[in-house]
């Protein structure tokens, strides 16, 4: 197996902010179990529009889990609309790289981060 | 990173015999000769093929002539699928094309590659399925064979499950029939008992690297009487049916680990068996939700595949593998495709749980006294990969993955 950079090692050995947000301000669920991996980020949002906490669980392999934890630290402290930007090569770079043949298929956390803000916006404008 | 390390993937490879080793040497830097020249040097690298062919006829009771020595199981079963498929094509006529092999659906990919490889060519391939044990049926078997039935390839033991099949009772079916019976036994040849004349097989596959011998090098065993055309053509070396020189210090070792594993066979199936079945007691009595594949007492006695709902193979892999426990998983990830295990699908697993499989395959280093350490590693691993997962409901302890499982989408595809 192609071996995965120190970075994607540290946080798949050792994942930052997980666990569930009770009653978050969005959260967003991305993935198949039947292909193997799922993830779920749950964020709360301050009145200021910044993410306070962000934080994922997900099933799935090894560079699943780094992705989704790199990411609830990337995104932790921005502004809801910056994180929005944030795209899985974004992610991956920060990790300092994926093996190829997980580019696609195990970095879902930008994606699961985008539907959880939508989640947020949507609940925000029914309050509107 | 633990400085512990138990192996427990023994039928992905296993360590080299230090005697295999020994024996293996000389052949590197002393006696180099090449087996088919007529000094001294040869004479004796001759001797020393000849010697481990007896030595490969006497693990499996076949005679000495019938081996040929290969890179390993891969090319012994391509060998016999494509020889067997090439010879018998030219026996064509307008009633009878010879052209229909049947295998199982659980076998190795070098058997199910060759034959969706024949396919493109015109040949016709049943892939009898299994039940949930990992059995194909005799009587499916029989009914599947027609006029045109040339070969039928089914596997000795699963590789991934440790399934052992009724390899007497297909192969007497095969002779009824007149059909020629090839058995993949590369995870059975130096485990189980393996005898081709009292189990009826006509052609095996078996490879070195398996029973503490080195990669690269195998055999295959064809009984008097049965022909393919050959597909690697050149200097004519075993008696033309595999041409290139002949590989003698891994051909030594194969005949060395050969020896080793007939002499210690009884001894090694006792201690696999002991360390297996306490895995299997240990394991599915501490672990909530954790269940073995394949079935409890047709199997390799160096088997044992668990599944875990709610977690993921290669996760659990990385973090056994912090802890010093080395093992493999049917999980997507593990595979190049990235498709899930085709032996756990044939069985009847749902993917979303046949990714959390774990196989650990025993060999003669492992000890018993490990197993506790393995239990407990596993408790944690299993506890902590859960915690994390969507699949797995904290609060309640079980699996709640039901809900989540979605068709596989055009878009799915695209990632795969």
């Amino acid at each position: 197996m192609e071996e995965y950079s120190q970075k994607v090692k540290d946080h798949y050995t050792n994942p930052r902010n997980t666990g569930v947000i009770e009653n978050p301000s969005g959260e967003g669920t991305v993935g198949n179990p039947v292909c193997g991996d799922i993830m779920t980020i749950y964020i709360d949002v301050d009145d200021d529009e910044t993410l306070k906490e962000v934080r994922f669980s997900t099933f799935g392999c090894g560079a699943a889990i780094a992705t989704s934890s790199m990411i609830t630290e990337m995104a932790t402290g921005m502004n809801v609309d910056e994180a929005y930007k944030i795209t899985r090569n974004d992610v991956a770079e920060e990790l300092d790289g994926l093996p190829p043949i997980k580019l696609h298929c195990s970095n879902l956390a930008a994606d699961a981060l985008q539907a959880a803000i939508e989640d947020y916006r949507q609940k925000k404008e029914k309050k509107e | 990173m633990s400085e512990k390390l138990i192996y427990m993937d023994n039928s992905a490879t296993s360590p080299v015999d230090q005697r295999v080793l020994d024996e293996m040497l000389p052949y590197f830097n002393q006696n180099y000769g090449n087996a088919s020249t007529l000094y001294r040097l040869g004479v004796e690298a001759k001797k020393a093929v000849d010697k481990a062919r007896q030595q490969v006829a006497d693990l499996i009771n076949a005679d000495v002539d019938e081996i040929t020595f290969t890179s390993g199981g891969s090319e012994s079963d391509n060998m016999v699928i494509k020889g067997v498929a090439l010879k018998e094509i030219q026996k064509a006529t307008k009633d009878n094309p010879r052209n229909h092999i049947i295998t199982s659906s659980i076998e190795h990919p070098a058997v199910l590659e060759s034959c969706k490889f024949l396919e493109k060519f015109g040949f016709e391939v049943t892939y009898l399925p299994v039940d949930e044990d990992g059995l194909i049926s005799l009587d499916e078997l029989e009914s599947s064979i027609k006029d045109s039935t040339i070969l039928i390839s089914i596997m000795h033991s699963n590789n991934e499950i440790g399934t052992i099949q009724p390899t007497k009772e297909i192969g007497e079916i095969a002779r009824k029939h007149n059909i020629i019976f090839h058995s993949d036994a590369v995870q059975s040849a130096g485990k189980i008992p393996v005898d081709v004349k009292e189990q009826n097989i006509d052609v095996l596959s078996l490879s070195a690297h398996k029973i503490n011998g080195p990669k690269g090098v195998g055999a295959i065993y064809i009984k008097k009487g049965i022909r393919f055309e050959v597909l690697i053509h050149g200097g004519g070396q075993e008696k033309g049916l595999r041409s290139g020189t002949e590989n003698v210090a891994g051909i030594v070792g194969l005949g060395k680990a050969a020896e080793i594993a007939k002499d210690e066979l009884e001894e090694h199936m006792k201690h696999n068996q002991e360390i297996r079945d306490k895995l299997i007691e240990k394991v599915t009595a501490e672990i909530k939700d954790s269940y073995v594949n394949g079935s409890l007492d047709k199997r390799l006695p160096n088997n044992v595949h668990f599944r875990f709902s709610g977690i993921e193979g290669e996760s659990l892999i990385l973090r056994l593998d912090a802890k010093g426990i080395n093992g493999a998983t049917g999980s997507a990830c593990s595979t190049h495709d990235l498709k899930g295990s085709h032996v756990l699908a044939a069985i009847g697993i749902k993917p979303a749980l046949s990714h959390g499989s774990l196989r650990l395959s025993i060999g003669p280093e492992n000890n018993v006294e490990d197993v506790d350490y393995i239990v407990e590693s596993l408790k944690e691993v299993v506890a902590y990969l859960r915690e994390l997962s969507p699949l797995w409901d904290n609060k309640l302890d079980e699996y709640i993955g039901d809900q989540f499982e979605k068709e596989v989408e055009e878009e799915d595809l695209d990632r795969y």
